[in-house]
């Protein structure tokens, strides 16, 4: 019953990844009084990509075309091993929870390599960028998920969030679950390359982190890049809504329904969040994200300090 | 019983070639192979080798043994030497007119054997002669291309530092064998002194050689002095030895104390930390590998840390994990390191320069250096689903795994948590952005300088031997259970008797974690294979160019503006700039029609700066105060040994 929910998960996954930016686009252009884009608008642009044609760079290798197969591959690997709530991930072993932080390591190490790439100083800057904060956000999320290991005494993603129940929340883990939700969050945001620590709509490519390197890239190759960066979103939102929304009623269809509807009011947060924050300075990112890893290593604390 | 000293033989022989290589490689790749073949048996059959011959030297026997943990390490010597040696036939022929390529292939031979030697010896004198000549085969290798001042000072930077760390391994065996009378190690007890002053001596001595960070100060200097290929030897393998030491000493001086575990956990993280940090802010390619390689030794000193803190809390499972993946990790960057320095080396060749900010689109004329280079700086940034995770997954999952049983005397247990998880995570990060830039910088992007762009692929007997071990790191990857029983037997050697059953049950447990990572890199690696599939179905037939990169709108970029190495990193040392005090000169442009303007960044060593080099004037310093001792008259030293005398007269009969 359980491989039916997770592959359950799995599709729906594949298939409302596309949607959350369409959420978050929406929210904002609600605050700011816009219409805003379609709803279904980055559907369309995949679909588009998918059909055109490429065109590259004399200066690049055969690196550059690996990047996005790289990329899409490594985030389609995490999908299948990180759980939506209740609902465990199809691969699952003891650590499962590093191979999945390590497979989005090796996304950002093509990501980089595929903007160094072109030669452009632009994708350079972008690169060092993206370098520089992801190596400082995996702390963060490292030790946060090794404090959910030991309030639930396992270390596979799938036993430690189904350990994150109600129960769990109102007696002895809610403060430090609390912490962790947060750090998770500074975490989702900065890997998604989201504000406060990138802008994906800025104009200006000196500004931008994420966009910036894939600004060479075109056609199928980008649609891949796109994708890629959906399912990121997914899995790393299914990490956040899992302590946020307790629902762990065992009976999967509704848990899987209250995972799905919490990753859409996610969107919904995270557009909330773009609107009414301004971008960080780049020299201040990097205390956020400390500020995420001391968050982290106080819910250790906390949930070690429970009898 | 096939001798593992056969392979020594088989080298001495090796030594006469003056001018041809071949009898030098063929000396290596005969005693090595021997070696190769009977540390495999050992390692499957679990059956140790024993010699024992008699030996003059007062307390010396040559009393060799190759047990699973010698085994494990003389592998590793026997293969990564095998291959540099095959590299190095390539690597040397240009030098072929120049130099006598002779004395190059004696001391290679003779520090593949010394190297063996201190792996087998089970006696004090013969390991500390063998030490002794790894490091002075080693010194005369570094200092080959002696008429550089730089390498001259690196050589001597080396020697030294190589014979402070001899001087308290002599003290360590000295207090072990006073009680026994015998320097065989089987005979050495730890009740001459207290075992935390030998552990000392032991982490002090052994740590130099492995280059834990205080005492680190030499592996910088000397690694990008030698020629490549030997480089990769004693980055390789060689700094492995001091970890071989200190994994044997556990197995003498009896069960960790708890602060032993926190000292190299300590210790781990520091050089974990440090070393990729001051990697990053390097320009030079082999520099920057050397002091990764002060970071890997970081890692495995903290899997010998979780693994000792596991052995002194009765924590079976994080004694197997922590000391499986110290080992792994031995055996890895073993590996991937000698990859990389073997790939630095064509480098080197081809272009004739290490320093990153002046290389640059090298894949385009050497496709076979860049992409092994590549397969290397994945597996050393720790990504899976190259060998490089393994050993870091493991002491992950050992000290996760240990977290949840806290013992009741040590508040400060999540401490080791935050140390090992954080510090793994954090070097993790730092290891990618620092090879993405050591590999995006050199091998991709324009050229920048016309030597860049004039770079050749290596010659097939530098070729090989980079293939041959890129192929072991994506095959060690995805055979990752198979190598916990390779190494089962190893760690077992060094738990202590009362944890060894439960211990080699949580290593059997660690079996279905190893599997899940190796089915999950199937599935990536599936997936990648599906996509390429897709995307060339997707542009057959379709409109495919090439074109120029956008330059946003610039209409006249040079390869110059390229991004280089150091502005790539230049956010992360600024950053840590309190730890790396990183030194600028900026001459900035002035004035309306600017001529002259320079950036010149560099993070000289700042243990170096800061530690030995005041300590060492200050005792240049102290010695001079004593010259007037030295009269050179005969006359006054016979008077010094005359009262020398009456004085011990006095002492001893007064």
């Amino acid at each position: 019953m359980s491989i039916l929910a997770s592959i359950a998960h799995v599709l729906l996954a594949l298939l409302l990844a596309p949607l959350l930016p369409g959420i978050i686009n929406r929210v904002k252009a609600w605050f700011a009084g816009r219409h805003g884009q379609p709803l279904l608008q980055a559907y369309y642009d995949l679909w588009k990509l998918v059909h055109r044609g490429a065109v590259y760079s004399k200066t690049t290798t055969w690196v550059f075309v690996a990047g996005p197969i790289v990329e899409l591959a490594c985030a389609a690997t995490a999908l299948l091993i990180v759980p939506l709530g209740g609902i465990p991930g199809l691969l699952a072993f003891p650590g499962d929870f590093l191979l999945m932080a390590y497979l989005f390591g090796l996304m950002r190490f093509f990501t980089i390599l595929a903007a160094l790439d072109t030669g452009s100083s632009f994708e350079g800057m972008g690169a060092s960028r993206e370098a520089f904060f992801s190596a400082l956000a995996e702390p963060a999320l490292l030790v946060g998920l090794a404090s959910l290991t030991v309030l639930s005494d396992s270390l596979s993603l799938g036993p430690m969030y189904s350990a994150v129940t109600w129960t769990a929340m109102a007696s002895v883990g809610g403060p430090a679950l609390l912490l962790v939700a947060t750090a998770v969050l500074i975490v989702f945001l900065t890997e998604n390359a989201r504000i406060p620590v990138d802008d994906p709509n800025t104009h200006l490519e000196l500004t931008m982190i994420h966009e910036v390197m894939v600004l060479d890239h075109g056609g199928p190759d980008f649609a891949m890049i796109q994708y890629g960066a959906l399912l990121k979103l997914w899995v790393l939102g299914a990490l956040l809504v899992g302590i946020l929304v307790p629902v762990r009623s065992g009976f999967w269809p509704i848990d899987l329904a209250a995972g799905v509807a919490g990753m859409l009011v996610l969107a919904v947060l995270v557009g909330v969040i773009e609107s009414l924050i301004a971008r960080l300075r780049l020299v201040r990112v990097p205390q956020f994200l400390v500020a995420a890893s001391v968050l982290s290593i106080l819910a250790l604390i906390l949930v070690m300090r429970q009898p | 019983m096939i001798l593992p000293a056969a392979g020594l033989v088989s080298l001495a022989v090796g030594r006469s070639p003056k001018v041809a290589c071949l009898t030098g490689a063929a000396g290596v790749l005969l005693g090595g192979g021997v070696v190769l073949f009977q540390s495999l048996r050992v390692l499957i059959s679990g059956v140790p080798e024993r010699l024992r011959l008699e030996w003059a030297v007062p307390f010396g026997s040559a009393n060799m043994e190759m047990d699973a943990l010698s085994a494990v390490f003389a592998l590793v010597i026997a293969l990564v030497t095998m291959l540099a040696a095959v590299y190095g036939c390539g690597y040397l022929q240009a030098d072929a007119g120049r130099k006598n390529l002779g004395v190059s292939w004696f001391f290679f031979n003779l520090l593949a054997a010394s190297m063996l030697t201190v792996v087998l010896a089970r006696n004090g004198v013969l390991f500390l002669v063998s030490w002794e000549l790894m490091s002075l085969s080693s010194f005369f290798l570094v200092t080959r291309d002696d008429d550089k001042e730089s390498v001259r000072r690196a050589g001597w930077i080396y020697l030294v530092a190589m014979h402070l760390g001899t001087a308290f391994l002599m003290a360590l065996f000295l207090l072990l064998g006073k009680n026994a009378g015998s320097l065989d190690f089987d005979q050495f007890s730890t009740a001459a002194a207290p075992s935390g002053v030998l552990f000392v001596l032991a982490v002090i001595g052994f740590g130099t050689k492995a280059g834990f960070m205080p005492m680190h100060v030499w592996l910088p200097e000397a690694h990008p002095a030698a020629p490549s290929h030997v480089s990769a030897v004693m980055s390789g393998v060689m700094i492995k030895t001091g970890i071989y030491g200190l994994l044997r000493m556990l197995t003498i001086l009896g069960p960790p104390p708890a602060w032993w575990g926190w000292t190299f956990l300590a210790i781990g993280t520091v050089s974990g930390i440090l070393g990729v940090l001051y990697a990053l802010s390097q320009h030079d390619l082999k520099r920057l590998l050397a002091y990764s390689s002060v970071e890997n030794i970081g890692i495995i000193a903290m899997g010998l840390g979780v693994g000792c803190l596991g052995i002194s809390h009765g924590n079976p499972a994080m004694a197997a994990l922590g000391l499986t993946g110290c080992l792994l990790h031995v055996v890895n960057h073993s590996v991937f390191k000698s990859l990389l320095f073997l790939g630095a080396g064509s480098v080197l060749h081809a272009a004739g320069t290490g320093e990153l900010d002046r290389l640059g689109g090298l894949s385009k004329h050497m496709p076979v250096t860049s992409a092994t280079f590549l397969v290397g700086a994945a597996a050393i940034s720790g990504l899976p689903p190259l060998n490089g995770f393994l050993g870091e997954f493991l002491i992950y999952l050992g000290a996760v795994g240990g977290l949840g049983s806290q013992p009741q005397d040590t508040p400060a247990w999540p401490l080791m948590c935050v140390l090992v998880v954080g510090g793994l995570a954090l070097i993790g990060g730092l290891a990618a952005a620092c090879f993405t830039s050591a590999f995006g910088i050199a091998f991709l992007g324009e050229p920048r300088t016309d030597e860049a762009a004039r770079a050749h692929e290596a010659g097939a007997t530098m070729r090989w031997p980079m293939i041959v071990l890129a192929g072991l790191c994506v095959l060690i990857g995805l055979t990752a259970p198979l190598w916990l029983s390779v190494l089962e037997p190893a760690v077992a050697a060094i738990i202590p008797n009362h944890l060894r059953e439960a211990a080699t049950a949580s290593t059997s447990q660690a079996v279905a974690p190893l599997t899940g990572v190796v089915l999950g890199s199937g599935i990536l690696l599936g997936l990648v294979g599906l996509l390429v599939y897709v995307r060339r179905k997707l542009l057959a037939g379709r409109c495919v160019e090439r074109s120029v990169t956008w330059g946003c709108g610039y209409a006249a970029p040079t390869p110059r503006m390229q991004y280089t190495a150091s502005s790539f990193t230049r956010p992360l040392t600024f950053l840590f700039r309190l730890f790396l005090r990183p030194r600028d000169e900026i001459h900035p442009p002035r004035g309306l029609f600017p001529t002259d303007a320079r950036l010149h960044t560099a993070a000289p060593d700042l243990f170096r700066r800061r530690v030995y080099e005041p300590a060492f004037l200050g005792m240049a310093w102290m010695a001079s105060r004593l010259r007037w001792l030295q009269q050179g008259r005969i006359q006054v030293y016979v008077l010094y040994i005359a009262l020398t005398i009456l004085a011990l007269l006095i002492w001893k009969l007064g």
